[in-house]
C-alpha cells in the first residue's frame, strides 16, 4: 500500500515535471518553426522598412538601450536599498511599511507604470516620448523585484560569517563589501536576470513611454521601438505572425546572452574581490 | 530581597576567592568587575567578578543556558551586535576599559575569537588566514604570506594544507577548519584568544588535536574557552570558572575546582549529578 502510494506521488512528480518541460518545449518549438525561415543577416542587422522586408536591427538597438539603462540605474539603487533594510536599518514599523510597499509593488499591473511614466517622466519631466523616459518606467518595474530577491539572498547569508568577519577586527562595511554581498551574488544575479526578462518581456509600458517609432533612435532622448513592443504591432496591425515569431527567436537569443554575461561577470567580480 | 542578599554572598565569596588568587599568581590580563548583562528585559549574567591570568587557559564550564558563552562574548563585545542588550559593571584588559573606550575594532584585533563551528568564509585557505591582516590594511604579498605561514605554522596545520593554500577551505575537514579558524585568529596576532567550544563539532581525534594545540598557545596567549566537556576543561586549562543561572559560583586553579571543590553545586555539576 504504501510504496503504491509512494509510485502514484512519484508519478505525478514526474507527470508535473514533464508538463513544465513540454510546455515550454512547445512554445519555443513553436516559435523557432513558425520564425526561423525569417532569420537571416539582414534580418537582423537590416534597416526597418514600412513596405516590409526590411530588418529589425533599430528594434534591438533599442531594447538594448532600455535593458542596459534600466539596470544600470536600478541595479545599484536597489542593492543600496536592500543593504540598508536588511544590514542597517531598526527593525521596525518604518522598515516594515516599505517592505509591504516593495511587496506590492511587484504585484502592480505594468500598465499602471506607464500610465505614470507617461504622465510624469514624459510629460511632467518633459523627457519626450523617449527610450529615456521608457528606461526611468522600467527603472520604477524593476527596483522592488531585484530589492527583494536581493533582501531574500542576504538573508541567507550565514550569521557565522558575519561574526568572523567582525571578530577578524573589520569594520561592518568590510564585512559587507568582502564576506556578505559575494556571498549573497547568486541571489543578487538572480535578481537582476529576473529583471532583464521583466524589461525585454514588456510591452505597455514602454509603448506609453517609448512611443512607437520604429527607426534607430539617435540618442537616448529619441523616440523608438523596442523588439517587444514591435512584435505586438506586427501581430496586432499586420497579423505577420511569422514574422512576429522570428523576433521572439532574437528575443529569445538576447535574453540568454545577457544572462550568460551575467554570470560571468558576477564570476569575474568574485575573483577580483578574493 | 532573598535574591539581593544571596547575590552580596556570592559576590563577597568570589572577591575571597579572587584575593586568594592574585596573591599566589602572575599578572591579571582581564579583569571582571560586578558584570550584569540584560537581555532586553532579561537578565543573563548576574555581578561576575572575576580575574583572567595572562599566559594562562581559563576554562568556563557549566550548563546549557548558565551564561558561559554570553560572559565569553562580552570579552570582545560580540554581544554588541545583538539588539536590546545591556551592560554594566567594568570589563578592563591591560587597565583598560574595554566598554569605555570605543574602538571596538582596536579590541577585537588584540582579542580573537574561534566559534563553536568553524566560521570559514567561502573562500581560499590562504585568504581566509589572510583576511584578518588585509582588514588592518595589510597588503604587501611577502607580508601577507609571512604572517599565513607563521599563522597556520602556529595552529599546526601548516603542513597538511601548504600545498593547498590556493584551493577552497571549505574543501578540509571539520577538524582542519576549525584549526584554520584558529590560524585565522593568530594571525591577527591577538594577545587573547576566545574560544567558544570550540571542539564540540568535532571527532575525538581532531579534538585531541585541537587540545594539544591550545596547550601549545598558551605560551604566548591568554586563553579563554567555554566547554561543555569537563574532561576538557580538566586537560587544557589552569583555571576553571563553574557557572550556574548566569552567576560564577566557583572560580578556581582547575585542580581544586576538579579535586576539592568548595560548593556542593560545583561538586553535583563536575560528579555529573546534573548538567
Amino acid at each position: 500500500m504504501r510504496s503504491f502510494k509512494d509510485n502514484v506521488l512519484r508519478g505525478l512528480l514526474w507527470l508535473a515535471a514533464l508538463l513544465t518541460i513540454a510546455i515550454l518545449v512547445t512554445i519555443v518549438g513553436y516559435i523557432f518553426y513558425k520564425g526561423i525561415g525569417l532569420i537571416s543577416f539582414d534580418f537582423i542587422f537590416g534597416d526597418y522598412s514600412p513596405t516590409g522586408g526590411g530588418g529589425i536591427w533599430p528594434m534591438i538597438v533599442t531594447t538594448i538601450y532600455t535593458i542596459v539603462i534600466s539596470l544600470v540605474i536600478a541595479t545599484p539603487i536597489g542593492i543600496l536599498a536592500a543593504v540598508y533594510l536588511q544590514e542597517y536599518a531598526k527593525q521596525g514599523r518604518l522598515v516594515r511599511m516599505i517592505r509591504f510597499a516593495t511587496e506590492s509593488l511587484t504585484g502592480i499591473p505594468s500598465i499602471i507604470y506607464g500610465l505614470f511614466g507617461a504622465v510624469f517622466f514624459v510629460t511632467t519631466l518633459k523627457l519626450g516620448m523617449s527610450i529615456i523616459a521608457a528606461s526611468l518606467t522600467l527603472t520604477i518595474i524593476i527596483l522592488p523585484v531585484i530589492i527583494r530577491t536581493t533582501e531574500e539572498s542576504l538573508k541567507t547569508v550565514p550569521r557565522s560569517y558575519r561574526e568572523g568577519s567582525l571578530a577578524l577586527g573589520n569594520t561592518k562595511l568590510q564585512t559587507l563589501y568582502k564576506v556578505i554581498l559575494p556571498s549573497a551574488m547568486p541571489g543578487i544575479l538572480a535578481g537582476i536576470i529576473l529583471s532583464i526578462g521583466r524589461i525585454v518581456g514588456e510591452s505597455a509600458a514602454i509603448f506609453l513611454t517609448a512611443g512607437t517609432v520604429a527607426a534607430l533612435p539617435e540618442s537616448i532622448f529619441s523616440s523608438a521601438r523596442t523588439l517587444t513592443v514591435h512584435s505586438y504591432l506586427v501581430t496586432q496591425e499586420a497579423g505577420d505572425i511569422e514574422l512576429a515569431a522570428a523576433i521572439g527567436i532574437v528575443l529569445i537569443v538576447i535574453i540568454l546572452i545577457l544572462n550568460l554575461l551575467a554570470t560571468l561577470l558576477s564570476k569575474i567580480l568574485n575573483k577580483a574581490d578574493y | 530581597m532573598v535574591m539581593t542578599t544571596l547575590l552580596s554572598k556570592h559576590n563577597k565569596k568570589v572577591k575571597e576567592d579572587l584575593q586568594q588568587m592574585t596573591e599566589s599568581n602572575g599578572k591579571t590580563k582581564i579583569s571582571v568587575r560586578d558584570l550584569n548583562l540584560f537581555y532586553g528585559e532579561k537578565q543573563a549574567l548576574y555581578s561576575l567578578s572575576l580575574d583572567i591570568q595572562e599566559k594562562e587557559v581559563t576554562a568556563l564550564i557549566g550548563p546549557s543556558g548558565c551564561g558561559k558563552s554570553t560572559f565569553l562574548r562580552t570579552l570582545n563585545r560580540m554581544n554588541d551586535l545583538i539588539d536590546g542588550v545591556n551592560i554594566t559593571g567594568d570589563i578592563t584588559i591591560d587597565n583598560e576599559n574595554i566598554y569605555q573606550s570605543t574602538d571596538v575594532i582596536k579590541l577585537r584585533t588584540k582579542v580573537g575569537m574561534v566559534f563553536q563551528k568553524a566560521n570559514l568564509f567561502p573562500m581560499s585557505i590562504y585568504d581566509n588566514v589572510a583576511y584578518g591582516p588585509r582588514g588592518q590594511g595589510i597588503k604587501s604579498k611577502k607580508e601577507l604570506d609571512k604572517i599565513v605561514e607563521e599563522s597556520l605554522r602556529g595552529a599546526a596545520i601548516w603542513d597538511e594544507v601548504k600545498d593547498r593554500l590556493k584551493t577552497s577551505a571549505l574543501g578540509l575537514s571539520g577538524g582542519q577548519q576549525q584549526r584554520i579558524c584558529i590560524a585565522r585568529a593568530i594571525a591577527m596576532k591577538p594577545e587573547i584568544i576566545l574560544m567558544d567550544e570550540p571542539t564540540s563539532a568535532l571527532d575525538p581525534i581532531s579534538t585531541l588535536k585541537v587540545e594539544e594545540l591550545i596547550a601549545d598557545m598558551k605560551k604566548d596567549y591568554t586563553i579563554v574557552i567555554v566547554t561543555h566537556n569537563m574532561q576538557q576543561a580538566a586537560r587544557v586549562s589552569d583555571k576553571t570558572a563553574f557557572f550556574l543561572n548566569g552567576e560564577v559560583v566557583e572560580f578556581d586553579t582547575t585542580d581544586k575546582i576538579f579535586s576539592v571543590p568548595k560548593d556542593q553545586r560545583t561538586e553535583d555539576y563536575i560528579t555529573g549529578r546534573f548538567g
